[in-house]
């Protein structure tokens, strides 16, 4: 188990860039983290300072208080499952389980009882004599988990996008397999990934990062509330929050075409580029509200998004559940859920 | 043009690897071929491509057979999963080689190459080599050169499997606009049911080599023939029961009643299917409550994924707003009858959905 | 369901058809031919059945008796270099950079005993090895070690097995290199965070991953040392004695020494068959080994 602590931490290139920007931030123990970003956002450069793979330019890394900034990978107590699924090909599962134990000189009989445990957590008890080569990919990742949660030691799970080659109906068994893991085997877990679905639904807290940046650590729900960027915004959500340039004056926005806006919120005077900002979930297509013109209806089963032009900018929107098309649509807000955004950053309203 | 398959299967010593299909693929809207690793989309695709000899069946090409045509005798484009293009040439280069290739005059090459580049927005980037672009521009240049030679048939194996999520999003969008506009036939393979309905085309749902259903993406969706097809096109996966038909009722486990009807459905045993979306851990009006559960629960945001044991059976619900159950938490699934799917015990919908239009 | 078929694609590969005859069918056939024959010169040839296939495959004649020597000792020549050259090449490989200006310098000096002829070896080794003038005979000597290869059977052996070992083992090198090269990084990543010893990984990641390469080198590495000729030839010209006389150099020695051409054809065809079966016979534990382990 571990508390796991980042301080002053940056990662440069030589050349005076940075993969990682300085950053100060405590990961609490037996957590569930999710690091989320599109590629080269420096989440995996991350990771990998916190396996001990790559050792950070700057700053210091703390576990449970004491540092290991220096330490190598296997003196950190550390697990890891990678993209594409690593098995010790020669060997069964049982022996692929039990690798970490014997590298450790764990006594056999004690080592198998930890495998027999383990591959009971993870279901793997069946096939536990078979040969790890010939399984499927999610059988796989199941042996790198397990390599990982056998040694009683560790304290953090490091998972690097472990669900890229799987199947989309073995994702949900394996996600929620792992979620479920985490309840009942206390240790600090940490994800990476660019899938938001895959991020929010295993994370307690999500850390969203941009271009070696944090810009934001919260809930899920908090993500998607209260973005504090416009790129958490657009980055969450599926599609993102819509962004329309505009005027904030008090509690009222005027967009870019002359159409007037309330605000739940009022605004000081604000300077940059504003942006307003409201999900399509709280943006219906209704008879009355903000005229707009449809582009097209896109139908994902569930549920239906028109993708409409207000101010002359696409907008995404809600087409509520047996509706039918309206002749003049008109857009309904969910006034509440307003953002004002100033130069990207959440501008701070008050009621 | 369009293209019609006739019986066109494949089998290796012995077992069928494609079962015989017979489909008709219009221009305009992609066809999407959906299914797992493994159900035979890519079996399907190298026979259209005329990579592989089918052993039965034919293909025709507006009209014309051209089922034992080498690919190169064929007018096909493909695009893989991975981002293949000449490391050593510029986009443009990329763009135009399979117009080099069919020496047309140099004009022409630079029109075409100009407006494939337009569509798929690259034109900053026509002077750069592949590995100085993002994955996503990488995966565009290899969609401009399968346009560019404006082909009567482009094949796409999964081409946006490798992209982050976003990006795949971004070509979600733009993707059927190109089929929109070009008189070519798109057959499109992907695992992802939700891609399948974003693409807004046709669909055939395949599962363990066989094409189990052919129609709109929508159509299918909410009328699956069959259970493959209903588990094949859900995500979050396919909640089923297994129930029996009893004196012109349904019966779940633990002899709850469905009001379903199911004339036309021997006596005996049969399988109850519902999405995620179609239960409620909130009392519906006509609902059956089932009792529960909480295995763990999932947040997105906006919504929780609620994953629960029912009598053995691990279902997910996706309810509205943020819950966090504890594990092992009791709880109330509410299952209306009028949104299950009934199958009978050869796989065939026997009862539809009723309220299968409103959502 | 008719397949369209265009059969004259089968004219394009006359041209190679012939060559093939030219080059390999003919000469074997004229092979065959003598091995069934009896020749006093003259160009005269007697039918002669299988009489020298009977007396080459009996050790108690004569031609069988020099036959199995010579059989042994170019087994025991195959065994002893594999048995250097794999382990060596594979711990060469182990040690060789991965990355930056030392794997491009490495690679070329390795190669460098590749590129050079044959016979060329056998020469450089020849002199090198001499006592008297030759810098590694005159050091050794020079040592106290009593070391003449045209003399000392023992010396003879160790020069030409040094020979091989010397020509040979870059090229085991280069292929397990590349083998050792295919391995995702990932692999090395999970097997430090597992903790594993570098004995650990090479018993659990790296043998596992070079195994189809070392299928071919160990495949190449037999064919190229039991068939060896030029080398030994130069160096110790089978002596002294016949401690250096592998089935080759006998083969010569038979056919254009004595000029006994039936012999040396019945010879020629049992040596290629032993080949063949030991070939065949390795690739198909080897690769079986493989389909089962990856169904």
């Amino acid at each position: 188990m571990a508390r796991i602590g980042f301080e002053r931490l940056a990662h440069g290139y030589g050349t005076g860039g940075y993969a990682l920007k300085p950053m100060d931030m405590v990961w609490e123990d037996a957590g569930a983290y999710a690091l989320l970003g599109p590629s080269g956002c420096g989440k995996t450069t991350l990771l990998n300072i916190v396996s001990g793979l790559l050792r950070p330019s700057e700053g210091r890394v703390v576990f449970d208080g004491a540092e290991v900034t220096d330490l190598p990978p296997e003196r950190r107590n550390v697990a890891q499952v990678f993209q594409f699924p690593v098995v010790y090909d020669t060997m069964t599962v049982r022996e692929n389980l039990a690798f970490p134990l014997r590298n450790r000189g764990v006594p056999a009989k004690a080592a198998n009882a930890r495998v027999e445990h383990v591959a009971a957590l993870l279901g793997l008890t069946a096939m536990l004599d078979r040969r790890a080569r010939n399984l499927g990919a999610d059988d796989k990742q199941k042996i790198s988990l397990g390599r990982g949660l056998v040694r009683d030691d560790v304290a953090v799970i490091l998972f690097d996008e472990p669900l890229t080659v799987i199947d989309p109906h073995l994702k949900w068994e394996l996600r929620s397999r792992l979620k479920e893991l985490h309840r009942q085997v206390p240790v600090t877990m940490i994800y990476v990934t660019h899938d938001q679905t895959e991020a929010l639904t295993f994370a307690d807290r999500v850390v969203v990062m941009s271009e070696g940046e944090v810009v934001q650590v919260g809930t899920p729900e908090a993500l998607f509330d209260r973005p504090a960027h416009t790129f958490v915004g657009h980055f969450i959500g599926s599609p993102g929050m819509n962004l329309l340039p505009c005027a904030v004056a008090g509690r009222e926005a005027v967009l870019e075409g002359g159409a007037r806006i309330a605000l739940p919120r009022a605004y000081p005077a604000l300077a940059g580029k504003v942006e307003l900002g409201i999900r399509p979930e709280f943006a219906t297509l209704a008879r009355e509200g903000l005229p707009v013109s449809l582009r097209r209806v896109e139908d994902l089963g569930r549920r239906r998004i028109a993708r409409v032009e207000l101010a002359g900018r696409p907008f995404a929107a809600t087409l509520p559940e047996g509706m039918p098309v309206p002749a003049e649509p008109c857009l309904a807000l969910d006034l509440a859920r307003l953002h004002v955004y100033a130069d990207g950053r959440l501008a701070e309203g008050e009621a | 043009m369009s293209l019609r398959l006739d019986g066109l299967g494949l089998s290796a010593g012995g077992q069928a690897v494609l079962h015989p299909v017979t489909v008709e693929l219009p221009p305009g809207l992609p066809n999407v071929l959906l299914g797992p690793t493994g159900a035979g989309k890519t079996t399907l695709l190298r026979l259209l491509a005329g990579l592989d000899r089918p052993t039965e069946g034919r293909i025709f090409a507006e009209g014309t057979e051209v089922t034992g045509l080498p690919p190169r005798r064929r007018s096909v484009a493909m695009v893989y999963q991975q981002f293949i293009n000449y490391p050593s040439f510029t986009v443009y280069e990329n763009i135009a080689s399979p117009l080099r290739v069919a020496r047309l005059p140099k004009a022409e090459i630079e029109a075409r190459v100009q407006e494939a580049a337009r569509l798929l927005r690259l034109g900053p980037y026509l002077q750069r080599r592949p590995l100085e672009l993002s994955g996503g521009q990488q995966q565009r240049t290899a969609i401009a050169r399968a346009l560019v030679k404006r082909a009567a048939l482009v094949l796409m194996d999964e081409p946006l499997a490798n992209l982050d999520y976003k990006l795949r999003e971004e070509l979600r969008e733009e993707l059927p606009k190109l089929f929109a506009e070009s008189g070519t036939v798109f057959v499109y393979a992907t695992t992802e049911p939700a891609e399948a309905l974003l693409l807004g085309g046709r669909v055939a749902t395949l599962s363990e080599g066989r094409v189990t259903q052919f129609g709109m993406a929508g159509e299918v969706f909410r009328h699956p023939a069959d259970l493959a097809t209903a588990r094949v096109f859900s995500d979050p996966p396919l909640n089923e029961a297994p129930a029996r038909v009893q004196g012109g009722r349904v019966l779940l486990a633990g002899e709850v009643a469905l009001p379903v009807a199911v004339s036309g459905l021997p006596e005996g045993p049969c399988t109850i299917g519902i999405r995620a979306h179609q239960l409620s851990l909130e009392p519906l009006p006509g609902a059956v409550p089932l009792a529960a559960e909480v295995r763990v629960a999932e947040v997105t945001g906006s919504e929780s994924y609620v994953h629960l044991d029912v009598g053995g059976m691990n279902w997910v619900v996706l309810a509205p707003g943020v819950r966090r159950p504890e594990p092992h938490e009791a709880a109330t699934v509410w299952l209306d009858p009028r949104r299950c799917l009934v199958f009978g015990a050869d796989g065939r919908l026997a009862a539809e959905a009723a309220l299968a239009e409103a959502a | 369901m008719a397949k369209p078929r265009d059969d004259r694609a089968w004219l394009l590969v006359l041209p190679v058809l012939a060559l093939v005859a030219f080059s390999a069918l003919i000469p074997v056939m004229t092979v065959v031919n003598y091995s069934v024959q009896d020749t006093f010169g003259n160009n005269q040839f007697f039918w002669n059945g299988t009489a020298w296939f009977k007396e080459l495959l009996d050790p108690s004649t004569d031609l069988g008796g020099r036959f199995f020597d010579a059989l042994w000792r170019t087994l025991l020549f195959s065994g002893l270099c594999l048995l250097i050259e794999i382990p060596l090449g594979i711990a060469v490989a182990l040690c060789l950079p991965r990355k930056g200006w030392g794997v491009a310098a490495s690679l070329v000096t390795l190669a460098l005993p590749l590129l050079i002829p044959w016979n060329v070896v056998g020469t450089i080794w020849q002199v090198f090895a001499r006592g008297d003038i030759g810098l590694l005979g005159a050091a050794v000597n020079g040592l106290g070690i009593d070391y003449n290869y045209a003399r000392d059977p023992l010396a003879a052996w160790i020069t030409v097995v040094a020979m091989d070992v010397w020509h040979w083992t870059s090229l085991v090198v280069l292929l397990c290199y590349a083998g050792l090269r295919a391995i995702p990084d990932a692999y090395y990543q999970a097997a430090k965070v597992d903790g594993a010893g570098a004995w650990a990984v090479f018993r659990a990641i790296q043998l596992p991953k070079m195994q189809r390469v070392l299928t071919i080198a160990v495949l190449l590495r037999f064919m190229d040392s039991f068939m060896i000729y030029t080398e030994p030839f130069v160096v110790t010209g089978g002596g002294p004695g016949n401690a250096t006389t592998f089935l080759s150099i006998d083969l010569v020695k038979i056919a254009l020494g004595q000029f006994d051409l039936g012999k040396a054809a019945a010879m020629s065809i049992v040596y290629n068959l032993i080949i063949l079966t030991v070939c065949w016979v390795f690739y198909a534990t080897t690769t079986r080994g493989q389909s089962e382990a990856s169904r």
